[in-house]
């Protein structure tokens, strides 16, 4: 095994992974899945189909809104009963479209290909048309990362198989039931940009991960596993480079500046799906936890079902605990919510069930200027004068300190004795910089 | 919530809605106070060894002077939240204490813990907003309030009760004033030149002391909680071990006036003497690391420590004052700011990349 590697500041939570030898379970389809049609960064998808219509699993419901886009399929087989607002995990509504299950349907049945032997541009047409989207979290559209300008030459790639969140193990369970799928995914991507190293990433608590890839690795020349420290936000992608590679992606940029693209091992996967079978990115793996579960494990499901139904699948709730908090994510970048009926989305890693005692949101009091948050910020910003600067609404000079290049990874907050909304302010504070910006390049040109 | 929506709360429970992140690592600003105070202990008990009830009564108005001025201003004043049970004024209280003499009336040592915080700390608008360190604040102007009694100076055992009175027979001078104004007296000098001791030798001499007494804090005076620094590093590893310290302000103060004294006064035995006297294990280890009033990063907390120890040196081998601790911090508190906005922390992907190998 390599020596392990890692980056400069972060920390080191309760890793909380309890359910990390559960093995995957596929959950019988859902009778109703809501569709939301921004389920990735950039441009909404456009709905295709009215109320009434009837639609095949794997079918397009709605078109991709531009380039920076991703289209999204019928993730089960049904007809469309409603078209409209609905709440979106992110929690403001959103449209979104209902498809209500036709139980008589037969599942759709996918014929292999060997996709490594199609061209370039057929590889990367298949996984656009899968709708196909960065199932880390980030839920960028993947044929865009996949396709850099000629100007940036990847030599390159990475997997993401860190899963540095805290109780999350989707990625683990996958790595080692379907480590053939994440390494043709990854060979794929390979080919399509025509890079010449692929690495797969993995923290140093999933040595049965590490093993299963090194044992594969032997006859593949150009692959190898890097084992990685333990410690947050390994799976950071600036992280994670920097790791691998010692390169640094620079502040603004992207990974492709550093000649690299990465990818969640999950989105390999299903790139291979895409490419060797043109099946539609229709579901995905989630991780259920929490002392309200009662299984907690790690579910094979629809995209579309309800994070209520979802919960009902797996075997419910237990009746003698109180629900107090449901995170969809993890517990360091997770999005609480409000409504179980919001569904589960192509981003949805994780589902918290959380009792009263998991949820303690501790006071906030002054800050001390202990200078925790510095220590552990992963960019080297500083997160204390931050707040301050954003809590005066000096967009600018927050803007000069760094504001954009915060990841929100949540180890200020975390570590911060005096438990300030550092990560709330910053989502504000990018906000109203990314504004700003915008407002003073429409007032140049 | 009451059960009975708990018992079904499969349907639409309330659920609580806050921003990432869902987890925290469970320090608290109190427990961060409480955790000082804890590893104040050790240098307590040996104020009360060397100065017996009347340490105690100087500590005790001291502390109560603080927290009482936190009370009404957070209660009356400001009308906000009361806060005294996070222990911070409990720290400032016991910090200033340790700064003064065992001989003070308790009356002043109330008056200084409630300036301490009025003017030290609430002033500023409370917790985490001053400027300069509370109880430093508060002995300066003790200081020059009060200029005979905060330089009355009891022998180690000779006055363990109030009720025994302050004479010349149960007073004596601490370690560096006395070198202080043997090194002015022409006649001293010119002595201990011809039989050839050093000034240090001279000191340990007429106080009957050796640098084993600095160390552990035995038989000699000094302020109530800076005698022993066997107590303060004790209580120094505790804090460092918790994470709530770091070694960079320490060791940059320390080792500087290590430094200085062993290149300006000529010997290392004038050096070590520097480095176990007078307060500035204290101020090392307990002063210049509070969080509110030092740089927040590593780099910062070296340039402060550096100032600290360098002003330290300056005003015991040039200045009026036998001691320089308590200024040269409130000097250096003040420049903590630039400080601050010239050591921050090099943001991650500001370096050129470096070029893709093939």
């Amino acid at each position: 095994m390599l020596e392990p590697r890692s980056f400069a500041g972060g920390l080191h939570p309760p890793e909380m992974k309890h359910t990390a030898d559960k093995a995957i379970q596929k959950l019988p389809l859902p009778d109703r899945v809501v569709l939301h049609v921004s389920q990735h960064i950039g441009a909404p998808a456009k709905p295709t189909h009215k109320i009434t219509d009837k639609v095949n699993c794997g079918d397009v419901i709605a078109e991709a809104g531009g380039y920076v886009s991703a289209p999204v399929h019928a993730t089960i087989t049904g007809s469309v009963i409603a078209v409209g607002n609905f709440m979106h995990p992110f929690g403001v509504p959103s449209p979104a479209i209902v498809i209500e299950r036709d139980h008589s349907a037969q599942e759709p049945d996918y014929t292999y290909e060997n996709g490594l032997e199609l061209g370039v541009e057929e590889i990367k047409k298949r996984i656009q048309d899968s709708g196909m989207v960065g199932l880390g979290g980030a839920t960028f559209p993947t044929h865009v990362k996949l396709s850099p300008p000629d100007t940036k030459p990847i030599d390159t790639v990475i997997l993401n198989g860190v899963e540095c969140e805290p109780a999350l193990t989707a990625d683990h369970r996958l790595m080692l039931e379907e480590p053939d799928k994440v390494i043709n995914g990854l060979q794929l991507i390979m080919k399509v940009l025509n890079a010449k190293q692929g690495i797969i990433g993995i923290e140093m608590n999933k040595p049965d991960a590490i093993k299963v890839f090194e044992d594969k690795f032997k006859s593949i020349a150009n692959l190898s596993v890097q084992p990685l420290t333990v410690k947050y936000p390994q799976g950071g992608e600036k992280q994670l480079i920097y790791a691998c590679l010692g390169r640094e992606t620079p502040s603004g940029g992207l990974p492709m500046d550093v000649g690299v693209v990465v990818q969640n091992v999950a989105s390999a996967a299903a790139i291979s799906d895409a490419v060797n079978l043109r099946q539609p990115l229709l579901e995905r793996i989630v991780t259920l936890s929490g002392k309200c579960a009662v299984n907690p494990g790690n579910y094979r499901v629809r995209i579309g079902t309800t994070v209520a139904d979802f919960i009902q699948m797996t075997g419910g709730l237990k009746k003698d605990v109180e629900l107090k908090k449901v995170i969809m994510g993890g517990p360091m970048m997770g999005f609480a919510l409000f409504d179980l009926n919001i569904p589960i989305i192509k981003g949805t890693s994780g589902l918290l069930c959380w009792d009263s005692e998991e949820a303690a949101q501790p006071r906030e009091t002054a800050c001390l200027r202990c200078g925790n948050c510095i220590r552990a910020c992963p960019m080297g910003l500083m997160p204390q004068t931050m707040k301050q600067l954003i809590d005066h609404r000096k967009w600018d000079k927050v803007d000069e300190i760094g504001m954009l290049d915060c990841i929100e990874c949540g180890c200020c907050a975390y570590a911060c004795p005096s438990s300030l909304p550092l990560v709330q302010s910053f989502k504000l504070g990018k906000k109203n910089v990314m504004a700003e910006r915008k407002k003073a390049t429409a007032s140049k040109g | 919530m009451n059960t009975t929506t708990a018992a079904t709360a499969s349907v639409s429970p309330r659920l609580l809605v806050t921003s990432s992140p869902h987890i925290f690592s469970g320090l608290t600003a109190a427990r961060v106070m409480w955790d000082v105070n804890l590893s104040l202990l050790p240098a307590l008990a040996m104020a009360l060894f060397n100065f017996g009830i009347r340490a105690a009564l100087v500590i005790l108005a001291s502390v109560l002077g603080a927290v009482l001025a936190e009370f009404v201003i957070q209660k009356f004043l400001m009308k906000k939240p009361v806060c005294i049970e996070d222990g911070s004024a409990v720290v400032t209280g016991i910090l200033l204490a340790f700064c003064v003499p065992a001989a003070l009336p308790a009356w002043v040592a109330f008056v200084g813990g409630f300036i301490a915080i009025a003017l030290g700390k609430q002033v500023y608008g409370g917790l985490g907003q001053n400027v300069f360190n509370p109880a430093h604040v508060a002995r300066a102007l003790l200081l020059g309030s009060w200029p005979v009694y905060m330089t009355t100076w009891l022998k180690p055992g000779a006055a363990m009760s109030p009720s025994t009175a302050i004479t010349d027979a149960v007073t004596c001078a601490t370690p560096l004033g006395f070198i202080k104004i043997a090194g002015r007296d022409p006649e001293v000098m010119k002595k201990l030149s011809e039989s050839g001791t050093s000034l240090v030798t001279y000191v340990f001499n007429e106080l009957h002391i050796g640098f084993s007494d600095l160390f552990w804090g035995l038989n000699f005076s000094g302020s109530l909680g800076e005698t022993s620094k066997a107590a303060l590093l004790l209580g120094g590893l505790y804090l460092l071990i918790r994470g709530h310290i770091t070694w960079h302000g320490p060791v940059a103060m320390c080792s500087t006036v290590f430094a200085g004294a062993l290149i300006f006064g000529g010997s290392l035995e004038y050096a070590i003497f520097h480095l176990l006297t007078g307060g500035l294990i204290i101020g090392a280890l307990f002063m210049i690391t509070d969080m509110v009033t030092s740089p927040m990063t590593g780099k910062g907390q070296l340039i402060f420590g550096f100032g600290c120890g360098a002003l330290t040196l300056l005003i015991r081998m040039k200045g009026g004052y036998p001691e320089g601790v308590c200024y040269s911090i409130l000097i250096m508190n003040s420049l903590v700011p630039l400080i601050d906005k010239f050591t921050a922390p090099r943001k991650f992907g500001t370096v050129v990349a470096k070029e893709v190998k093939a």
